[in-house]
């Protein structure tokens, strides 16, 4: 008798529970799409020709599918020198991303004198606001020579505070006896570095790489107000440059925006488990 | 020369790193608080001779300035509207998501992260197309049920409230990410414990994993409160400041009269006067966490 009465009370539980679940999926579905609404309207106005941007009502889908805008950017918009520009400041962020991680071991594994000071010093760093130090390292740069070069650009945002914290978080955790057991085997501290401690930190490495690789493909601010040549600006910058001048014509803005943003989306996507992960790992600890 | 390599290593391994951040952190700290008493202009640039110290006269002066005070304005409203609706949102999708059992709430997790990765001139781009007053889809759609246009960014007002629209839709991901984060550390005997006191769903919520979420929202308090305070790349990409000063943030005041009127030392003034506002509201916030936590 009371069991038929405990099940009843599951299967009346177990049906509050999924009506609960369909509902919070149905409201989390509408807010996705609204998430998704401004990408999806952003590639197909990429893909619409003129006369149907400026068409009232709008097309959701486009009625001719063309490539013009694309073509338009790097014909005329110099969209080309703006992606090799954009790619060679990816590939020195890389360099800065060895930077963090060789600094990361040695504030992880050494014993040495004023650590903790120069660590906090670090930390530190992480609560100056950019627009403080905006002025001044324009500054610096420009009695260094080194405004309006890819140095200056790339100088200022190398090496980050953050990443130095979470490669030190990840590398403290790597046994010392390993490590000092390849020593007694007459391995160099740079030999260790590169052969047993960046295998292990694998892990840590791939999820900054993703990082400095969307951090680096979407830098604006620092090649805005280093490059005065156009010749040295970023997709960013061309792509307000281009809001500026061609105002009206949405479908190359589209195509400029998507152009940006689905490399990322895309790269995004295909590690999203691992960027995630690493939140859980070593963001909330 | 190897064993003397080998034995400095450690300080060879953080030299680089301390190097740049000492020249483009702490250096810039310093040579801020100087030029802010400076009279330093684009003159001053090429020649450090015509640069003469003017005391607190910056000072006194941006904050008698009615744009900067324009700009405090726009800037708390940014802070007042948005920080509290950044973390009611990602905290209840990051909930809604964590809850879900089906497989489908993994895929939510990726969709309303995605903003958060993407370009912020391209995604101003992209959001002044759906604002725009006669093409844009907004309008359209309004207009599809019924409702009269919104002038999304022409009225001063509600230009704000476009902004902080667009930014919530860019900021949701990370802090849903670190909530969701958190949730998973929450053990599940807690849950398991209240259930056998009969505690249903929403009591569940709000005894065991509101309390047990304390510090991750006090985090994202904090880090969104600074990041708001420094609220630059959206009106300046899409509005410049307009309509009116509208929507003129007090770092788009400091990179407009840094780089657009070259008045270095007054933008350096203005730019210390924000930096103390976020040192005094951090401190505060710590202060609260503080007493908050004495008390239970």
């Amino acid at each position: 008798m009371s069991s038929t009465i405990a099940t009843k009370k599951g299967k009346v539980k177990e049906r509050q529970g999924s009506l609960f679940q369909w509902i919070s999926g149905i409201v989390l579905g509408i807010g996705g799409i609204f998430f998704l609404l401004p990408f999806f309207w952003m590639i197909m106005s990429s893909f619409k020709p003129e006369n149907e941007i400026v068409q009232i009502p709008p097309t959701f889908w486009p009625d001719t599918f063309t490539l013009h805008n694309f073509k338009y950017l790097f014909q005329n918009m110099n969209f080309d020198v703006y992606l090799k520009n954009t790619l060679i400041i990816v590939l020195f962020s890389f360099v800065g991303l060895f930077l963090n991680a060789v600094a990361g071991f040695g504030f992880a594994k050494y014993e040495f004198k004023g650590r903790n000071a120069l660590f906090v010093l670090v930390l530190a760093t992480m609560m100056i606001p950019s627009q403080v130090t905006m002025i001044p390292v324009y500054l610096i740069l420009n009695s260094l020579g080194l405004t309006n070069t890819m140095t200056g650009i790339v100088l200022p945002g190398l090496v980050g505070a953050f990443a130095i914290f979470l490669f030190r978080q990840f590398m403290s955790t790597i046994p010392t006896e390993l490590l000092e057991a390849t020593r007694l085997d007459g391995a160099s501290e740079y030999r260790i570095f590169l052969q047993i401690v960046l295998p292990i930190s694998k892990p840590i490495i791939a999820v900054q790489a993703i990082l400095t690789f969307i951090a680096g493909w979407n830098s604006f601010l620092w090649p805005l107000i280093i490059a005065n040549d156009e010749s040295l600006y970023t997709l960013s910058v061309g792509l307000s440059l281009l809001k500026g001048q061609y105002a009206a014509n949405f479908g190359l803005q589209m195509a400029g925006a998507a152009f940006m943003v689905a490399p990322v989306i895309v790269l995004f996507t295909y590690f999203q488990k691992h960027i995630i992960e690493n939140f859980s790992i070593s963001g909330m600890k | 020369m190897r064993g003397f390599l080998n034995k400095q290593a450690p300080y060879i391994f953080i030299a680089p790193t301390l190097i740049l951040l000492t020249l483009f952190s702490i250096v810039p700290i310093l040579v801020a608080l100087v030029i802010s008493f400076t009279d330093m202009d684009l003159s001053g640039l090429a020649n450090f001779d015509s640069i003469s110290f003017i005391g607190f006269t910056n000072y006194t002066e941006v904050l008698a300035d009615p744009v900067f005070l324009k700009a405090i304005f726009n800037t708390l409203f940014y802070v007042i509207i948005g920080v509290p609706l950044v973390i009611l949102l990602s905290l209840s999708i990051a909930l809604l998501i964590n809850l879900g059992t089906s497989r489908i709430f993994k895929a939510f997790r990726v969709v309303y992260y995605l903003p958060s990765v993407t370009n912020i001139v391209a995604v101003a781009v992209v959001w002044s197309y759906l604002y725009n007053p006669s093409l844009g889809l907004f309008n359209y759609l309004l207009n599809l049920v019924g409702l009269p246009d919104v002038p999304w960014l022409t009225e001063p007002t509600i230009a704000k409230l476009s902004l902080i629209l667009l930014a919530l839709w860019k900021s949701i991901g990370l802090n849903m990410i670190i909530f969701i984060a958190a949730l998973q550390g929450i053990p599940k005997s807690y849950y398991e414990a209240a259930q056998l006191d009969g505690a249903n769903l929403w009591q569940q919520v709000t005894k065991v994993t509101i309390p047990m979420l304390r510090f991750a929202i006090f985090f994202v308090s904090i880090t969104t409160m600074i990041g708001w305070l420094q609220f630059f790349e959206e009106p300046f990409v899409m509005t410049e400041g307009g309509p009116l000063d509208g929507t003129l943030s007090v770092a788009l005041f400091i990179y407009q009269n840094g780089f657009k009127f070259n008045n270095f030392g007054y933008a350096a003034a203005g730019s210390f006067v924000l930096f103390v506002c976020i040192i005094a509201i951090t401190l505060v916030q710590l202060r609260m966490q503080k007493n908050e936590s004495d008390m239970t």
